[in-house]
């Protein structure tokens, strides 16, 4: 009646190559899904370290978000207002998401609502091109196909303005918030709309009233992520916008967008200098700001909804 | 007494006419050749198993055809004189039918919402006049009480048998001439189903009603006359009573009813 005798069962306690396959894989995966966090930390702290001093020691708070004078290359008396840049990359945003929303919107509303069969394949194609078209070559065509048409159109003298930049950076925003609001339009359920056409609502009256409400959330999301992308383009607005320091009155005003100036100052300073602090310090404004979005982003889809 | 649908002439009565309808999706048939009256102020029962034809009955009546594709509707329906395949606007046919499907719908819309939408499809503004809708269609639907105190949360958080009475308020406020009611009480306990089959009895003062049910009883309790649909056929359009007493023509509707097959 010993033990051994009675049981034909395998030695429980010997770790066979599944269980260090499935622990091996367990680390592997927890390596890849806890990087992002470190990514993230990671690119927080470094920036934070490399613009601290200046917020710090030279930083004047009022100055940096009240004047407009960005002058940090002056020898006497360097300024440095970002005014001027924060509503340059606001404006030109803003410009953006007007041209943006309304095209994305009713693509993704057509492409999910109104095409069928081959139309809606082809259409989808053609929208995910769209977003791979790499941003140098847009700004390329904000330079060289935008420029002369503004200028002509609108009699105006330079054509490297807040519209240039807004509406490239709108139709460049725009295949990727298809995309996503498309995506929320399909993740509707088809008895909601098959229970409102049985009540005799017209296609239109399906998507106004059943169809949107229910995509609410999606639909808010697709915007905010567009609204975060245009605060982080670069070399679109930097090629389009003119690239000059100035608080526009107008749309065909050239303006200078937060990334546009880092992506052209970085390279020319002192490594350690108030400059190339401040430049960061820009960095960690354009870091808060876009992680906002995407975080409030996140939430709206995931249906928090602050009252 | 039995009926076989009187002849094609719109008499007063016959709210609903069919005649030789085939129903088809693809190569499969899913009716053949069913020619029945539906007369004004009658609860028509369908009854018969799964498969046979029963819900493609349904959604031909309301012109559902045209969002399901390679559904082919073949020979003729006339819903109060008019060839439905040959009226224009379709929208405002639908408005005067009410569906109830088997599964209910509840709308991601507010409880109250989901029952002003079809009045206000049909252009209704004024708030008093969607609140007096509101609160008759749920109190018909034996919602009311249960919800009269959060008509602002969402229908589609009801629990399943309240969101069936949603749909069937949301059915009750197009104010329609003719409610489909597809299997109203799967998802609905018995207690409730009892509080609306009373519902549709007094409704059919103002509303022709045709009721597909898998439950021969309820067919018993609530049809005045009922077809028996079996295999895409039609087999028998009787007086409710008569499956019960043997005055059945076909022997297959009789076996039905009593539970020999199906």
């Amino acid at each position: 009646m010993s033990r051994e005798s009675t049981s034909k069962l395998p030695n429980l306690d010997r770790r066979d190559f599944a269980w260090f396959v499935d622990k091996g894989m367990q680390v592997f995966m927890f390596i890849g899904g806890i990087s992002a966090i470190v990514f993230i930390i990671g690119i927080f702290v470094f920036i934070t370290k490399e613009g601290l001093p200046f917020i710090t020691d030279t930083m004047n708070f009022g100055e940096f978000f009240t004047s407009p004078r960005w002058r940090p290359t002056s020898e006497n008396n360097p300024t440095y207002g970002a005014l001027a840049l924060i509503v340059g990359t606001a404006s030109v945003t803003g410009f953006a998401m007007v041209v943006a929303v309304p095209f994305s919107l009713g693509a993704a509303i057509f492409i999910a609502e109104f095409a069928t069969g081959r139309t809606r394949e082809i259409l989808k194609v053609l929208v995910e091109m769209l977003a791979a078209i790499p941003s140098v070559v847009w700004g390329f065509i904000g330079l060289s196909i935008m420029n002369p048409l503004i200028i002509d159109t609108f009699n105006v003298p330079v054509g490297l303005n807040v519209l240039n930049a807004g509406i490239i950076l709108g139709l460049m925003a725009a295949p990727i918030m298809t995309t996503i609001a498309e995506d929320a339009l399909k993740a509707v359920p088809d008895t909601y709309r098959e229970a409102a056409e049985a009540m005799g609502a017209t296609r239109w009256q399906i998507v106004w009233r059943v169809v949107l409400p229910a995509a609410r959330n999606g639909l808010v999301a697709a915007v905010l992520l567009g609204v975060g992308r245009g605060f982080g383009e670069t070399m679109a607005v930097l090629m389009a916008s003119g690239h000059s320091i100035n608080l526009p009155g107008g749309i065909f005003d050239s303006v200078r967008a937060l990334t546009a100036t880092i992506a052209a100052e970085l390279g020319e300073t002192v490594q350690g200098s108030d400059h190339y602090r401040a430049l960061f310090t820009l960095g960690i404004l354009l870091f808060i700001v876009t992680f906002v979005i995407n975080l409030t982003a996140d939430l709206v889809v995931r249906g928090v909804r602050k009252k | 007494m039995v009926d076989v649908g009187s002849p094609a002439s719109v008499a007063s009565d016959v709210k609903v006419a069919v005649r030789d309808l085939t129903i088809r999706y693809g190569s499969h048939v899913a009716l053949r050749d069913v020619t029945l009256d539906i007369r004004e102020n009658e609860i028509f029962g369908i009854i018969g198993p799964a498969n046979s034809g029963k819900t493609s009955f349904l959604r031909a009546l309301n012109r559902m055809d045209t969002f399901t594709t390679e559904m082919a509707v073949d020979g003729s329906i006339e819903f109060a004189g008019h060839d439905i395949n040959k009226i224009k606007n379709l929208y405002a046919l639908r408005k005067r039918i009410g569906v109830v499907f088997p599964l209910p719908v509840g709308l991601p819309l507010s409880i109250y919402d989901n029952v002003a939408l079809a009045p206000r499809l049909n252009g209704v503004r004024k708030r008093s006049e969607l609140d007096v809708i509101v609160e008759r269609c749920l109190q018909r639907a034996a919602l009311w009480d249960e919800v009269k105190d959060r008509l602002k949360s969402l229908g589609s958080l009801l629990s399943g048998g309240q969101q069936q009475r949603l749909t069937i308020a949301r059915a009750l406020s197009q104010d329609p001439d003719l409610l489909l009611l597809d299997e109203f009480s799967i998802a609905v306990d018995p207690v409730t189903t009892m509080r609306i089959e009373d519902v549709l009895k007094e409704l059919k003062q103002e509303v022709t009603i045709v009721l597909v049910t898998n439950l021969v009883q309820q067919a018993r309790r609530l049809a005045d006359r009922t077809a028996f649909f079996l295999m895409s056929e039609c087999v028998e359009i009787a007086e409710t009573e008569a499956y019960f007493d043997g005055r059945v023509q076909d022997p297959r509707s009789r076996d039905y009813v009593e539970g020999r097959f199906g």
